[in-house]
């Protein structure tokens, strides 16, 4: 687990305290996928930087597992960013040395001199990513995703339990982006690494995050489990964000709607509920009508939903509401 | 008679010439060697202890780099006549190879150690900083991230301070020091001997080029990015 207590951050720039992150408690579990979404300039590198102490809080104290990191002396803390792997959106591989060599760096650092085992551990990894072929080859003769899966290879070298994910998609095209945040999530599963992971796209957010918190100048805005945020946003910022993935329901903004007849309602459907035939059945059975206007059918990690916006008339509306509800399904009252 | 003896009639000893080619060499290769030994660790303290750096010391590089400017801005031969008496403590005398040997590298090693804060600087922050997380030490960082992704610029800089030193060998002709530098002066400047500058002149010209197409090819070769 990782432990926020109190942790504030301040850079001091000309004599003077510019604050970077406002004061705040942040508990991540083990084994989830933990988002932190922000636009660039609202905190989220400092915050990412604060677990493994890249960055120094300038109050407060940060606990990975029992560890309070704060507390440690430099020896201490090198030992314990062995345990913590580390991926950059530009990769940051070092550049004079082949892919093995990059994957061996980490295990090297820590002492390991055998040649046999790090062969065979590096093989392991390039495996587990997909490079095997690539071993020998130098970072300049590889693609972005090829990059950055070395550099996961790399962060999983000394068996972390934390992997920590600074922008890593955002140089990568979306083919590659869904194809690295797969490789992650694979990587959560198997090996019950707990990822905290920063992005400014709420599409990767929604593809791999268990929870998320939304950091808005420096302070944290909005938390919650994914699918919550992700339906229901409150605070502006992460409206913001969550219409940026979806760009139709952006485009279904109340004024369109003007002069639909009807109660205006959008429907919030996750996991079971969107399997079943629920809406079908209840307005069957309440003769209410209904006009569809926007809506969209998708997954939150694995969790499907559905989000749909319509119009509902007819004298028993109410009575449909209620047995929707009943079905497990969210229903939200849109006022024009 | 041979076709060098056709083209330059005045030279009645090129055993001479041969010497003198010995001697920069031994002199160039000499203070090298010492310029870099004692130049690469000054440029990685200079690189270290500077400002926003792994190990920002303000006072420990300003001093540091006072002294490296210092040493940079006199013209080297007043430093070879300044440092008469080092030298002479140093090797126990201040003529031939031996005592070229030390003004050469007290002049280079702080060009050099420039070159190798400014090749270090090149480094990208960012590969800096995952080392950090993978838990490297500032020694670790030094050794095995800092010198091999700076390698292809520090290559790059010992080739132009060895072509800078064959400079100074030249100059240290004029004090007494040996080489083609001196044998240009003696003959060339003293005695009016101008096939003697001549040959000195395309020698050195030939060395230069020769550091510089090697220095090249081994730049090129370690060039990753």
């Amino acid at each position: 687990m990782i432990r926020f207590v109190d942790v504030h951050k301040s850079y001091r720039v000309d004599g003077r305290d510019i604050p970077a992150l406002q004061p705040f408690s942040l508990d991540v579990a083990d084994g989830e996928v933990f988002g932190i979404i922000g636009l660039s300039g609202a905190g989220k590198s400092t915050l990412i930087r604060l677990i493994n102490l890249l960055e120094r809080p300038s109050g407060g104290r940060i606990f990975v597992g029992d560890t309070e990191m704060t507390a440690l002396a430099e020896p201490a803390l090198r030992a314990q960013r062995r345990r913590i792997g580390m991926i950059f959106q530009h990769f940051n591989l070092l550049s004079s040395q082949t892919v093995a060599d990059n994957v061996a760096f980490p295990l090297r650092l820590a002492g390991e001199r055998d040649a046999g085992a790090l062969r065979a551990r590096v093989d392991e990894l390039l495996a587990r990513v997909g490079l095997s072929a690539h071993a020998d080859k130098y970072p300049s003769q590889l693609s972005g995703g090829q990059k950055q899966r070395v550099g996961i290879a790399r962060a999983l070298a000394n068996r972390p339990t934390i992997l920590l994910c600074d922008e890593a998609t955002s140089a990568l095209d979306p083919q590659t982006t869904a194809s690295v945040l797969e490789l992650l999530a694979e990587i959560n599963r198997e090996l019950k690494l707990t990822i905290v992971l920063i992005t400014h796209e709420m599409d990767v957010v929604r593809r791999v995050c268990d929870r998320v918190a939304v950091l808005d100048a420096g302070a944290i805005v909005e938390r919650g489990a994914v699918a919550d945020v992700f339906l229901h946003p409150q605070h502006p910022t992460t409206k913001r964000f969550v219409n940026e993935a979806l760009p139709e329901e952006a485009a279904s903004e109340l004024a369109p709607f003007a002069r639909v007849p009807g109660r205006l309602l959008r429907l919030s459907f996750r996991g079971d509920a969107t399997l079943t035939p629920a809406l079908g059945r209840v307005t069957r059975e309440t003769g209410v009508e209904f006009n569809l206007l926007a809506g969209r059918i998708d997954r939150i990690k694995d969790l499907p939903y559905g989000q749909l916006t319509l119009a509902m008339q007819g004298e028993r509306v109410d009575a449909a509401l209620a047995a929707l509800r009943e079905a497990g399904i969210e229903i939200e009252e849109l006022h024009r | 008679m041979n076709p060098l003896q056709k083209l330059f009639p005045n030279i009645d000893d090129w055993g001479e010439i041969g010497r003198a080619c010995i001697d920069t060499l031994l002199m160039l290769g000499g203070s090298l060697a010492l310029t870099v030994l004692i130049g690469l660790p000054l440029g990685v303290l200079l690189y270290l202890t500077g400002k926003g750096q792994l190990r920002p010391m303000p006072k420990l590089y300003a001093v540091t780099s006072l002294l490296v400017n210092i040493l940079r801005s006199v013209p080297f031969i007043i430093l070879m006549i300044v440092l008469m008496p080092v030298t002479y403590a140093l090797v126990g005398t201040k003529l031939g190879i031996r005592g070229a040997i030390p003004p050469l590298v007290i002049g280079a090693a702080p060009f050099f150690a420039r070159l190798v804060e400014t090749a270090l600087r090149e480094v990208q922050q960012g590969v800096i900083e995952a080392s950090q997380a993978m838990g490297a030490s500032l020694w670790q960082i030094v050794r095995h991230v800092l010198l091999p992704e700076a390698r292809s610029g520090l290559l790059a800089g010992i080739t132009v301070t060895a072509i800078a030193l064959v400079g100074y060998t030249a100059m240290g002709g004029a004090i007494g020091s040996g080489g083609l530098g001196d044998l240009a002066y003696r003959y060339g400047y003293l005695s009016y001997k101008s096939d003697y500058m001549l040959v000195t002149v395309l020698l050195l010209i030939a060395l230069v080029q020769a550091l510089q197409m090697i220095g090249d090819r081994i730049v090129a070769r370690y060039k990753r990015r």
